[in-house]
């Protein structure tokens, strides 16, 4: 016979000690919130701040590919740049791309895909095909194929053209939600007493939007930062910027690969998997207030569920 | 019925706005893409009035004859299956170009889509299945790997395995030297052999999604009030997982796996850029750097309508296996 896992007076003491439930608005915080949070604040700071405490970027010196020292952090280029300082601006490049980006995709998809669904009728089925016809031309080679018409493009550029072919996705999904959302029976109730259209789509409805757009928006800052590295990495990014992608281009031409100088291609690339990563673990949390079916059951959580010995014995008392 | 010519208009709708973005995308943009095409076609051979003549309908600029004009005359070209000469790959017609690298692109992106779509698939089926197992417990590491970019884990895997170990080939999709295009044992053997890294890149940065999908959808559908009938009707454990969850589980993937094609092929294009891999991807980045618009407005139009058809395909089957799309329709 095993022993009881839980000690029931233990427990009682945890659920007292736990604050009295509150109304969700905001995701518990677990621990993959808290990594994604933490990892997110600090990349984001190293943007904000590095770019200040670092030297020129672009600075030539005579001691190329030098493994990392402790003058330069993270070694040097093939002709002697500082990559740490470089990827301190990149960092900074990079993020301002998705930021942009993030902020012009949750304008036009919900544009898109809230106002339509709401407006219903012709309205909602002609953005529905627009947003549909959008979704099914493929983006990144309409981003190539723009970005190599214009040859002088500025960073806010970029981030439109990678914007307006990113914006699809996240306004098919916003539709869906919104259509089931107005049709619930409070939305109709709000209609018949008679509340404006405007104030039924801004208090009643998006709202319940939030987690969502929250998500898609996460969704869109992670697509646009990938999609802007690998249109610079093809070395048809912004003009004279410093992203991720730039970064990984100049190591590519720069022969980093042969010649084993991972100290330059690997940072600005393990920086994008960490951050995309990141932003994976927040979106982890808010999808799980969407559907909290999807919340961790996990091997320690379903033991909780299970009566101990106790209350077994307590049961088979009562039924016998 | 009604539901299939729905579909079927909306792909026309689809495929006219490809053609006509393809058609204004050239004329909207500052710079004169003919001239510039047509000095770099005079820098490999004479231009005649006739090949200037075609590339200004695909690229625009004849001001002489106005845009609805051009705009027919464009149409009418593209349906003849004449997209122009390429610079790139002169005196090739860029039909012939296209022809030659897409089925390098379809083979390896369409079978390592595949590949990672049941993969993916299959795992989150059992993920679903059972919630806290360590394969459920796989679920994040292998979704954060979907934010590392396609091209630096081509870069790292390339470092990896043809730099420091050598196992696999740098670059190319055959060995030139040894072996000729041909249904031979060697050839596609070689084939094989080259393809293996670029092919292990997207399976690897992509099964990740299809896992946490497929997973996320047995989850919900294992809460169904079905499945418990299943369960109190005593059948077994492994016939609920198959045909009562995973087979409702399975529709959205399927219907995510069209949308995903689009994205695949994008990420290809980076990722034969970095094995220079003989496919469609490598030839519109060179079409790019040659300033080949015409090889390049060709190329986007046909991975455009690939998608296009894939999706097309993928929503016919998807009325094959989910019947509720016929009966609402």
């Amino acid at each position: 016979m095993s022993t009881a896992t839980q000690d029931p007076a233990l427990a009682a003491a945890a659920a007292r000690s736990q604050p009295r439930r509150r109304r969700r608005t905001l995701p518990p915080m677990t621990p993959k919130l808290a990594v994604g949070l933490a990892i997110t604040i600090v990349i984001a700071g190293f943007g904000a701040v590095g770019p200040l405490l670092v030297g020129s970027p672009s600075e030539v010196r005579n001691i190329g590919m030098t493994p990392p020292s402790a003058e330069f952090w993270l070694g040097t280029t093939q002709t002697g740049q500082d990559v740490f300082a470089q990827l301190a601006h990149a960092t900074r490049g990079s993020l301002l791309i998705g930021l942009v980006v993030g902020i012009l995709t949750l304008l036009l998809s919900s544009f898109f895909g809230v106002v339509g669904a709401f407006a219903g009728g012709w309205t909602d089925e002609a953005f529905s095909l627009f947003t549909n016809v959008m979704l099914v031309i493929p983006g990144l080679p309409l981003v190539i194929v723009i970005s190599s018409y214009v040859t002088e493009k500025s960073v806010w550029m970029v981030a439109v053209v990678l914007a307006i072919t990113s914006w699809a996705g996240s306004a098919r999904v916003l539709r869906g939600f919104t259509l089931s959302v107005r049709n619930r029976d409070y939305v109709l109730a709000s209609r018949v007493s008679g509340e404006s259209s405007w104030r039924i789509l801004t208090v009643e409805i998006l709202p319940n939007l939030v987690p969502l757009l929250a998500s898609q928006v996460v969704f869109a800052v992670i697509f646009a930062i990938l999609g802007e590295a690998g249109l610079s990495f093809l070395g048809l990014g912004a003009t004279g910027s410093f992203t991720w992608g730039t970064m990984l281009y100049y190591a590519q031409n720069g022969l980093a690969l042969r010649l084993g100088a991972w100290w330059w291609f690997v940072p600005p690339g393990l920086m994008l998997a960490v951050f995309g990563a990141a932003l994976a673990l927040i979106n982890f949390a808010i999808d799980s207030i969407i559907n909290p079916k999807l919340r961790d059951g996990t091997r320690e959580q379903r033991k909780r569920w299970r009566m101990t010995k106790e209350q077994l014995r307590e049961s088979e008392e009562e039924v016998v | 019925m009604r539901f299939l010519w729905q579909k079927l208009g909306f792909y026309l709708v689809a495929l006219w706005a490809a053609l006509t973005l393809n058609f204004f995308l050239p004329r909207w943009m500052p710079g004169n893409p003919v001239d510039i095409l047509v000095s770099k076609l005079a820098q490999r051979g004479e231009v005649t009035p006739a090949t200037r003549h075609a590339i200004e309908l695909l690229l625009g600029m004849d001001s002489s004859v106005p845009l609805w004009h051009q705009y027919i005359d464009y149409l009418q070209q593209i349906f003849r299956g004449d997209l122009g000469v390429s610079v790139a790959y002169f005196p090739t017609p860029v039909v012939d170009v296209i022809g030659q690298t897409l089925p390098w692109t379809v083979g390896l992106v369409g079978l390592s889509t595949l590949i990672s779509f049941v993969i993916g698939v299959g795992l989150g089926t059992f993920a679903g299945w059972k919630r806290g197992s360590w394969i459920d417990n796989m679920v994040p590491s292998l979704t954060l790997l979907q934010s590392v970019p396609y091209f630096w884990l081509a870069l790292v895997l390339l470092f990896l395995f043809g730099s420091v170990w050598q196992v696999f080939p740098l670059n190319g999709g055959y060995d030139i030297y040894t072996t000729s295009p041909g249904w031979t044992w060697d050839f596609v053997g070689s084939v094989i052999y080259y393809g293996t890294l670029p092919a292990l890149t997207i399976v690897i940065s992509s099964v990740g999604g299809w896992m946490l999908g497929m997973r996320n959808m047995m989850v919900s559908t294992l809460a169904e009030d079905y499945i418990l009938t299943a369960e109190a009707k005593g059948l077994r454990p492994s016939r609920i997982r198959a045909v009562y969850a995973a087979r409702n589980a399975v529709l959205p993937s399927v219907a995510g796996f069209a949308i995903s094609l689009g994205f695949v092929v994008a990420g290809s294009v980076v990722t034969e850029s970095v094995f220079s891999y003989p496919g469609i991807g490598s030839a519109l980045l060179s079409s790019v750097n040659n300033a080949d618009y015409a090889l390049m407005q060709g190329i986007f139009l046909v991975i455009t309508l690939s998608v296009l058809g894939a999706n097309l395909l993928v929503d016919l089957l998807y009325t094959v296996i989910d019947p509720r799309t016929r009966a609402r329709a």
